[in-house]
């Protein structure tokens, strides 16, 4: 799929896009030296504040801060408009299907999701049949994956409904770049996103359980300060002035959750927890699980706790599941998809494995259960022995391989160390849904920093944007 | 009322950071006195006696056979198999901050993260000769910054007593040490024996604990062993002696009895401790026997810090 590679500044020599109008004016006017010193500032701000994720077992600095590009990304008030309206539609039907597979299973019976691959998915919760929960939300904050592959061409390209991370680097850039650029930032008319974390609190009590006493007590569990998204467990959790808990500082008594303080036992009513299912609860899941707390998915069943997000949220966002969410929009809402998704292959499906494996050099192939860049082939940047034994793993599992055109993911001007150059992008956005369902405008923007290259997760090299949404 | 793993870790950081501070102290003055020829001919146990003071005896002698200045230097400063030395301490310190950083002050943080992001640029081969000054004198101001920090800082609350608590009992703890290791040059008939030696040695004890132009300023009739030992046991106006230490613990428990509406029994040895020391009299230290009263002092405050730590924190 040769397509010309859409910059969201405009083409060098053609004309420059209304947004990045100043922008434009703005850097020539600011001489590189200004720039490589705004970078080592940034630098040392996010060192010295510890922003860092955590990189084990690859030897090196274990502590490492993602590479953070001083140019912010720009989109205008209505381009956002349309892809906030398609994201709250597509949460909206998410959850809707996750709340339906754990019930009448409808969209199962009506033969629109085949059944073998929700049942007997790795990431279907069978604890979680018949449990009800506040609102009927699954995914309370979900983060949505978009490429952009012209003016007006947004995909989707990933569903993440489980413990989406990055929106303190949304808002630790916005931070940064206020700092180092106040006269550039002055001159546009940017919405703010400084209010994520009220509007999370305000999700979170939202979806207090129904046998919660009182004003609810809410607390984030991190798996501990070795996570590589430690930083961002307890800026949230000091945003949102709560307890940054861990699995033993929670136990369970007669199914109620409580908090071992300095005063004693205290009652827990949601948890915010970024501890993967299957750590949760030594009881329900891996028993050798050190992370989580005995008993908790009792309390949970029994009403007296809620967790965000759900158990089982995880079946919304496979990646064989992600080609049916447009049916879904369809089945439960009656609305058409204002959001595409990237034309997929199932290589569970005979047709479709044959397609992908003749193939091959021209696709993006991922592991239905991988994630974070890892086991995935870019066709176009493969060398033929990659290519081969790629091909080997697909013949041997199909099942577990989806395929995609390889995308001409859209550029935005980045300064690398050749100076301002265009460099591919995508977009996490992330939604809140609680008892009302909210996008802040703007998400984590994540940068390929090589030229050329496509894969802009961090734990590959990508760094990433500030994000600006324009007011009207 | 805060969680209790975050109480206990704020307790930790504030006891590394000052033992940190405190084996700089030691180190230095160590270091000067052996640059003494008359002690260090007369007594060249300087260096064994500092690694008696940081209370890591038998770590030490299962690794090295001798204690030169290069060996104690090396596993009091920067041995990471030796969880009290001061690169342990500074990234233990760390590491609980990072556990706890939303309960931390920006400037609490800012402090710790730097002292370990620094910490690296220090080692063996940086310290010999002259850099040995200058790397204890980072040490000690990474420790004050800490501590100063969290008095400008922090929120008069439970999180800020657990902190403090944290430093006054490992200070009391040191302060008790450095004079228990010297106590045979400070009692009452030693000093009929004693020449210039023991007029260092006295120096010594006070330097280690920034307390030469105090002690000076308090009594203005030069060095004498008992007057010393006063000083620092006795004496309220002094930030190090065991008195203030425990006024300080007491006063901490105090304040979490009346935030919280309860006592325990921390709240009882720390009242003993704390009195003890005020109505008591030298003369009375003396009697009982030097050693076997710091001997006692050590102990109380070790069962002390068990006890904070059974009410409050992880048990």
């Amino acid at each position: 799929m040769a397509q010309a590679i859409f910059d969201e500044m405009g083409a060098p020599g053609g004309e420059i896009r209304q947004a990045y109008k100043t922008l434009q004016a703005w850097l020539g006017e600011t001489p590189p030296e200004i720039l490589t010193l705004r970078r080592e500032e940034a630098e040392t701000f996010f060192r010295r504040i510890g922003i860092t994720f955590a990189v084990y077992g690859e030897g090196g600095d274990p502590e490492r801060i993602i590479p953070f590009d001083i140019i912010p990304r720009i989109l205008e008030a209505a381009e956002w408009r349309q892809i906030s309206d398609g994201l709250i539609q597509r949460v909206r039907a998410l959850n809707a299907f996750i709340a339906d597979v754990y019930g009448a299973q409808e969209i199962l019976k009506a033969g629109i999701v085949p059944r073998d691959q929700v049942i007997l998915n790795d990431t279907y919760r069978y604890q979680m049949q018949g449990v009800s929960v506040p609102h009927n939300v699954f995914t309370h904050i979900a983060g949505i994956d978009m490429v952009r592959v012209g003016p007006e061409e947004f995909y989707v390209l990933e569903d993440n409904c489980r413990t989406p991370s990055g929106v303190s680097y949304m808002l630790e850039n916005r931070e940064i770049t206020m700092r180092l650029f106040p006269d550039l930032f002055s001159r546009y008319n940017v919405a703010p996103v400084d209010h994520y974390c009220d509007e999370l609190m305000r999700t979170l009590t939202s979806v207090a359980p129904r046998n919660c006493p009182g004003e609810p007590t809410v607390v984030v569990l991190t798996p501990g300060i070795y996570n590589s998204a430690y930083y961002e467990h307890s800026f949230l959790a000091d945003q949102m002035g709560v307890e940054l808990v861990e699995g033993p500082d929670l136990y369970v008594m007669d199914d109620i959750v409580y908090m071992r303080t300095t005063q004693g036992p205290k009652r827990v009513d949601v948890i915010y927890r970024r501890v993967d299912d299957d750590f949760l609860d030594p009881l329900s899941f891996r028993p050798d699980s050190a992370l989580g707390v005995a008993g908790l998915m009792s309390a949970y069943r029994a009403g007296n706790v809620n967790l965000t997000n759900a158990v089982g949220a995880g079946i919304a966002d496979d990646k064989a599941i992600y080609t049916y969410v447009p049916d879904m929009v369809k089945f439960y809402l009656g609305e058409t998809p204002i959001l595409k998704n990237v034309p997929t292959w199932r290589c569970s499906e005979k047709a479709d494995a044959q397609y992908v494996l003749e193939r091959l050099p021209e696709l993006v192939v991922k592991e239905v259960h991988g994630s974070g860049g890892y086991g995935m082939l870019v066709g176009p940047k493969a060398t033929k022995e990659e290519i081969e034994a790629f091909g080997a793993r697909v013949k041997a599992a199909p099942e577990k391989y989806i395929a995609q055109p390889t995308l001409a993911l859209s550029t935005c001007p980045t300064f690398v160390d050749e100076g301002v150059a265009p460099r591919h992008v995508d977009l996490r956005p992330f939604i809140l849904s609680g008892k009302d369902i909210k996008v802040v405008p703007g998400g984590l923007t994540r940068v390929a920093m090589r030229e050329g290259s496509l894969v802009v997760n961090s734990s590959q090299g990508g760094g990433t944007k500030d994000t600006w949404v324009l007011k009207d | 009322m805060m969680l209790a793993r975050t109480a206990d870790s704020l307790y930790w950081i504030a006891r590394y950071m000052e033992r940190a501070e405190n084996l700089a102290r030691t180190l230095r003055v160590t270091d000067r006195l052996s640059l003494m020829p008359s002690i260090a001919d007369a007594d060249g146990s300087e260096w064994h006696s500092t690694v008696v003071v940081s209370g890591s005896e038998s770590g030490f002698y299962e690794k090295h056979e001798e204690a030169t200045p290069e060996n104690v230097i090396s596993y009091l400063a920067f041995d990471p198999e030796n969880p009290s030395s001061i690169r342990s301490c500074i990234e233990t310190a760390r590491r609980n901050a990072r556990a706890v950083r939303t309960a931390l002050t920006t400037e609490q943080w800012e402090c710790l993260n730097s002292a370990w992001l620094e910490l690296p640029g220090w080692n063996e081969a940086r310290v010999r000769g002259s850099g040995l000054h200058r790397f204890l004198d980072w040490v000690k101001d990474c420790s004050l910054l800490f501590t100063g920090g969290t008095v400008a800082t922090m929120l008069r609350r439970d999180s800020y007593y657990f902190t403090r608590l944290g430093t006054f009992i490992e200070r009391n703890d040191n302060t008790a040490r450095i004079l228990d290791v010297k106590y045979h040059v400070l009692l009452p008939e030693h000093a009929e024996v004693g020449g210039g030696i023991d007029y260092y040695q006295w120096a010594s004890i006070l330097r280690a604990v920034s307390g030469y132009r105090s002690y000076n300023a308090v009594y203005r009739e030069g060095l004498k062993p008992w007057l010393i030992a006063e000083f620092l046991i006795m004496r309220e106006e002094m930030p190090r002696s065991l008195i203030s230490c425990s006024a300080e613990i007491k006063e901490c428990l105090d304040k979490l009895g009346e935030e919280y509406g309860q006592r325990h029994e921390c709240h009882r040895i720390a009242g003993q401790l704390y009195s003890r020391l005020r109505f008591g009299k030298v003369e009375d230290v003396f009697r009982q026997g030097l050693h076997e009263f710091l001997c006692d002092h050590i102990e109380q405050n070790d069962r002390l810090g068990m006890e904070i730590s059974r009410s409050y924190l992880l048990g």
